[in-house]
């Protein structure tokens, strides 16, 4: 069984953003970037799948700029055999991924596409769903365990209230959560060796896809901060002041 | 013009998040529709019909609606789409689970967790876990969106809509529920709680959060939330979590017990009208954003508060 395991370079989570003067978005000039964090995990349980058997091949998958490169060498680093750069410049918005990875499935076969299930760029959330809907696959969203086993994927999901459990035919596309595993370090001979692993590059239009995007972002301004508040002495002051001042108990 | 709105219910009745969708849809304008697919939803329909502001329930009573599997629910929804300029679901994961599948299908984009609406074609949504605000317009013929519950206050009571019966999809069969383990608690849903008491690393152990925090959010009616920090480490389960990936909650109050406040855990709850602060480190990030800080040794000083309350 192939597995598909597509990866997003965003800005690293631990890098303070800055909202740039002049409203067009973040500011991206001299900023660290990483793999997003929930494709990491995606990259983790398709090597932990191979390594348990049940996948034959993990076969990672970036869509943007040439840079992504680096985010591909990293998920092969991780243990992923080779890598898909989509190469473009152009706004991917997840409508136009999901059809670009969508003719990538045509091509590869793959039976579990396995993805973050949100990057934390965009905080969009719905890459994996509009792929499996393009693919007329079953879905499992914000997954915490997953089992592939006799042509069937049974997965735990995380849902307002608690856990879920699906079962689910393949071929599947699935998206990760926190708690599904923790990734490992890539050590340095296998970052070594991911060098040597194959990267091929195709375009957008290579594989027919239109990438036009349909959101047009008019502004993006920095949110009103909050102002910190005042400490207080003890726990007589803190009451009096939920009391009197802000009256909320 | 008409706006459907994809109510959010578990069959016997209609979750909280649906009234914040509606209020989102009456500031776009236009005639609001709510559906309602589930299995013997009879009482979530009579209910979605007593919100003010709806001209029409739609109701899709069925077998393949009772789990609300993603896949059988996208497929009425676009089967039902025709007419209708907006579709709206509320940003929990039943929604965010549905709405881009809907729009891939309509081959139209989604516009995740708005917060304010500026025109029918122009919304403003958080980005970075909502440290930029981006205000987006689409050019889709149809709206699919997703709309973060706190941003928009909940519709009222008091309407008296029509309700029509919507036929039913085939059950497509590729995904089946097999269990479902919900958290029981007597206490308030944490995305609807008026006061939350969330408890983080600071506490060091399950048995320390349930012993501390439980008392004190009885005396205030709470609901009780976490830091992804204490979820990770096994102190509570993974749905008490509020943050950029757990919920994003914004109640009158609420109070982070041993939370040192990082990005990621802010950003789920810095739209809370008042925040209190308990943590013994006085640099601790959660400080920045609180309107009343407490320096000290929450073991010490979370007892003394529910007792004094």
């Amino acid at each position: 069984m192939k597995v598909l395991v597509p990866v997003k370079r965003v800005i690293d989570y631990n890098v303070k953003v800055r909202v740039k003067a002049d409203g067009t978005g973040v500011d991206l000039a001299n900023v660290k970037m990483s793999m997003n964090p929930f494709d990491e995990i995606a990259i983790e349980e398709a090597v932990r799948l191979r390594e348990a058997g049940v996948a034959t091949e993990v076969v990672a998958v970036s869509c943007g700029l040439m840079a992504c490169q680096e985010t591909l060498r990293t998920a092969m680093a991780i243990g992923a055999d080779r890598a898909i750069l989509v190469e473009s410049d152009a706004d991917l918005q997840p409508l136009a991924v999901a059809k670009l990875l969508k003719a990538l499935v045509e091509k590869e076969a793959p039976q579990l596409v396995i993805l973050g299930k949100q990057a934390i760029d965009d905080d969009a959330n719905q890459t994996g769903q509009m792929l499996a809907a393009l693919l007329g696959w079953p879905q499992a969203t914000f997954a915490s365990k997953v089992v592939i086993a006799d042509g069937k994927a049974t997965v735990t999901r995380e849902v307002d209230g608690g856990l879920e459990t699906l079962a689910l035919t393949l071929p599947v596309v699935v998206t990760t959560d926190l708690r599904l595993n923790e990734p490992r370090y890539a050590t340095l001979p296998n970052i070594m060796k991911a060098k040597k692993k194959p990267l091929d590059t195709v375009k957008p239009a290579d594989l027919g896809v239109d990438v036009a995007p349909r959101l047009t972002t008019l502004k993006v301004v920095e949110p009103g901060k909050r102002q910190a508040g005042v400490k207080v002495a003890d726990v007589a002051e803190l009451l009096a002041k939920l009391k009197n001042e802000a009256k909320v108990i | 013009m008409a706006i459907l709105v994809i109510a959010e219910h578990d069959n016997a009745s209609l979750k909280a998040a649906t009234l914040n969708a509606v209020t989102a849809a009456s500031k776009i304008g236009g005639e609001i529709h709510v559906l309602v697919a589930g299995a013997n939803c009879g009482p979530a329909a009579q209910a979605a019909a007593q919100v003010q502001g709806i001209a029409k329930v739609r109701v899709a009573d069925a077998a393949p609606y009772a789990d609300q599997t993603a896949e059988n629910l996208a497929a009425l929804i676009v089967a039902n789409a025709a007419g209708y300029s907006h579709i709206l679901f509320a940003a929990t994961t039943t929604g965010k689970n549905t709405a881009p599948r809907v729009a891939a299908l309509l081959d139209v984009a989604q516009i995740s967790d708005i917060i304010a609406v500026e025109s029918p074609d122009t919304f403003v949504r958080p980005i970075y876990a909502g440290n930029a605000l981006a205000t987006v317009k689409s050019a889709d013929a149809v709206k699919v969106i997703t709309v973060r519950t706190t941003g928009f206050d909940a519709a009222g009571q008091g309407g008296s809509a029509a309700t029509e019966a919507v036929a039913a999809g085939a059950d497509l069969g590729i995904a089946k529920l097999v269990n479902r383990e919900m958290t029981k608690s007597e206490r308030p849903e944490l995305g609807a709680a008026k006061v939350i008491v969330s408890g983080g690393r600071g506490l060091g152990s399950g048995e320390n959060y349930h012993s501390l925090l439980e008392p004190l959010a009885d005396k205030l009616g709470a609901a009780l939330g976490a830091s992804r920090a204490a979820v990770d480490a096994g102190f509570v389960p993974n749905d008490y979590q509020v943050g950029q990936t757990g919920k994003i909650v914004a109640p009158q109050l609420y109070l982070a017990i041993g939370i040192s406040g990082a990005i990621q855990h802010l950003a789920g709850m810095k739209d809370s009208k008042v925040i209190v602060a308990i943590n013994k480190d006085p640099d601790a990030p959660i400080f920045q954003v609180a309107d009343y800080g407490l320096v000290g040794d929450l073991f010490q000083l979370v007892p003394e508060l529910t007792a004094a309350l």
